[in-house]
């Protein structure tokens, strides 16, 4: 007896340990290694206003210059960070030179710390705010290429020399192709300037801090250098999806950018093979104000037009984006003519699937329709997972006290029934 | 001989219980001893920082900020989100935050428990927001919406505020918890492959790429055919083994103690 149980509880406790054991962790994702060395450039407004002496007693302009001195000590090794001023030059009253008041005092690249302090230390208060102008020579300097650049733009007053208007140039450089995100810091609790630096921070995907204090400004500012270092991954590849499945791109897994207009239906195809699974996932970033109540429709398609499977999201308010994502694989009547076709010849076709992007945002009154929002699709093709087929056994701990119990039971019955008979037979 | 096999009922009823209960046991997440705090966020589905359970992150942003962190995982296991958000100072008006998460495919998941879009007042320090997830499954139909195993993101934003009260400094604070894990069989199904995104740039193809034949299954190992040791095989095996054990015994407790 003593010996049966010391030899149950330790079968228990083998399958105690088995079953707490958990599943292994899903592999880390290995990232491609990026080429290019993460690049940032600093925009700092250095108009006349600059010179108000209204953070914790000194002038913006003095803050702004600790601050810069302190990132640049504090630069991350392979950041490549350049400094463009605006402002900075010109004194006198003509708008038209003023507007044209823009330079690079550091270029990007790898940063050499004691010139680009001595360049910024030499900053003074000065002229115009171009900085629509700004933005688009910043963007020039950072040049194109295959990750994602950002300028922080650091300012304390709004545009005077719209046309052009800021955020429209934000928008235009977004859309440009070239993965672009704008930061912006305000130095002035002024409400056009909030509202001017939100909306170029929103056009391009960006953050708007109001900076109040030498710290925050410091903080903010070297949180957004070490961001570009982190964030530094291969921009998506720009593609521009057709208005009908036959015209439409053909797509590998990876991830791509698009623009998309209101109501617009975007177009892309994708082949999936036989045992293989799509995995399609869609996000429209609301880039400019829209209406309260908007949504998102990822719909993949078989190329005769029907509906294959559907993504949906919708929202209302505040959001920086909105997704919806799908997985298909092919099963059921898809599968059927894909398996007669596998087992004659060994080469399958691969079932083209047509993935149509469209959205219900709605336009505010004024609100520019051109270019489109910016759409992000990823695609995956992965090995489709079958349905579980598994035998009719049962698991868990239950099952073995249900098991075990049901056997003492039939053994106890069965002595007992024995004994009966043996006794009745003996008697006998 | 009856108070023997009472008491080996009893022995193999505490057994089961005691290993049970542990399994379904709930409990608030705390951070993990060891843990590296995070101190930074990414503002994007694909700049997503990534984090693991029971790592604490503790960063500074701006109110209006989107806030994105990923986290991985896997088939029984259930999360609970919990952050905080503290104000600087007091605001114009009444704001409302909220914490979205969303699987791998960018899917929204609801949240069966927590505060997901809590509402404070313009004099209020902190607002904590909570999301308790589904258990996350081992296997859906292609079209269904259920919690697979794969990547989670978190964003953590504000969605209704007065508009001047952007732009100010908070402090967040956020923790990721698995607070059960119970473990899943590959009888039960199994994803191929996780529900990890996909961040690499894509290509677009001219043609349909040709098929590569050697592509196809590489044989089966012994490994691949085994039951693996959760499996259904091996519990009912187990099951029959203590059946046939426990018949035994319960036969021989009805024999009379041979006379010497």
């Amino acid at each position: 007896m003593i010996n049966f149980r010391r030899s149950a509880a330790v079968l228990l406790g083998l399958l105690a340990t088995t079953a707490l054991t958990g599943p292994a962790p899903a592999a880390a994702d290995d990232e491609e290694p990026v080429a290019e060395p993460p690049r940032v450039e600093l925009v700092l407004d250095v108009s006349g206003s600059m010179r108000a002496a209204d953070i914790d007693g000194r002038s913006r302009i003095s803050v702004a210059q600790q601050a810069f001195n302190e990132v640049v000590d504090a630069l991350p090794a392979e950041t490549q960070l350049g400094i463009r001023v605006l402002g900075a030059t010109y004194k006198g009253k003509d708008k038209k030179v003023g507007c044209q008041d823009t330079q690079q005092i550091v270029p990007v690249g790898p940063v050499d710390r004691s010139a680009a302090k001595a360049a910024v230390a030499t900053l003074r208060p000065t002229g115009f705010t171009p900085v629509g102008l700004a933005l688009r020579s910043a963007a020039q300097d950072l040049g194109s290429g295959t990750t994602t650049r950002r300028i922080v733009l650091i300012t304390d007053g709004e545009d005077t020399c719209a046309p052009p208007d800021p955020c429209e140039v934000a928008r235009e450089l977004a859309a440009q192709g070239t993965s672009l995100v704008v930061d912006t810091l305000g130095l002035a609790p002024d409400e056009k300037v909030r509202r001017q630096l939100l909306c170029i921070a929103g056009a391009t995907g960006g953050t708007y801090t109001a900076a109040q204090s030498a710290e925050e400004l410091t903080g903010r500012i070297k949180q957004l250098v070490e961001r570009a270092g982190d964030t530094h991954t291969r921009a998506p590849t720009v593609v521009g999806g057709a208005n009908a499945c036959e015209s439409a791109p053909l797509l590998a897994p990876g991830v791509y950018a698009d623009r998309e207009a209101f109501s617009e239906h975007r177009w892309y195809r994708v082949p999936v093979r036989p045992g293989q699974e799509l995995r399609a996932s869609v996000s429209m970033a609301l880039d400019r104000p829209v209406n309260r109540d908007y949504g998102v429709l990822l719909r993949a398609t078989a190329a005769d037009g029907r509906e294959l499977v559907r993504g949906v999201d919708a929202g209302s308010g505040r959001a920086d984006v909105l997704s919806a994502g799908l997985r298909w694989s092919a099963t059921a009547d898809d599968g059927d003519a894909d398996e007669a076709e596998e087992t004659s010849t060994p080469v399958v076709e691969p079932t083209t699937v047509c993935l149509v992007v469209s959205n219900s945002f709605a336009a505010r009154p004024g609100t520019a329709a051109t270019p489109g929002m910016p759409v992000e699709l990823t695609i995956d093709v992965v090995a489709a997972a079958p349905a579980p087929n598994g035998p009719d056994l049962g698991r868990g701990w239950m099952l073995l006290v249900l098991l075990t119990v049901a056997g003492l039971l039939t053994g106890l019955l069965a002595g007992l029934l024995t004994r009966w008979w043996v006794a009745t037979w003996r008697e006998n | 001989m009856r108070t023997a096999l009472l008491r080996t009922l009893a022995a193999v009823l505490a057994a089961g219980g005691a290993t049970l209960l542990p399994a379904s046991a709930v409990a608030a997440p705390t951070p993990s001893p060891g843990a590296t705090p995070v101190n930074r966020a990414g503002t994007s589905f694909l700049t997503a920082t990534p984090i693991t359970a029971g790592q604490p992150v503790r960063v500074d942003a701006s109110v209006g900020d989107h806030l994105y962190w990923s986290f991985p995982a896997t088939a029984g296991q259930v999360h609970e989100i919990n952050a905080t958000v503290t104000f600087g100072k007091a605001r114009g008006g009444a704001s409302t935050w909220t914490v979205d998460v969303f699987d791998g495919l960018r899917r929204r998941q609801a949240c069966t428990a927590g505060a997901q879009t809590p509402t404070v007042d313009a004099q209020a320090s902190t607002v904590a927001l909570g999301c308790t997830l589904r258990e996350v499954r081992p296997w859906a139909e292609p079209w269904s919406a259920d919690p697979l195993p794969g990547t989670y993101v978190i964003r953590l934003s504000v969605t209704d505020l007065p508009e001047p009260d952007l732009g100010a400094p908070i402090d967040v604070d956020l923790l990721v918890g698995t607070v059960a894990d119970r473990g899943a069989s590959a009888d039960d199904g199994e994803l191929a492959a996780p529900l990890v995104p996909n961040t690499r740039a894509g290509t677009v193809l001219n043609a349909v790429p040709p098929v590569d034949p050697e592509a196809d299954d590489d044989g089966d190992w012994p490994a691949d055919w085994l039951p693996d040791l959760g499996s259904r095989w091996i519990w009912t095996g187990v099951g029959g083994v203590l059946a046939a054990v426990a018949g035994v015994v319960g036969f021989a407790l009805t024999r009379r103690p041979r006379r010497a």
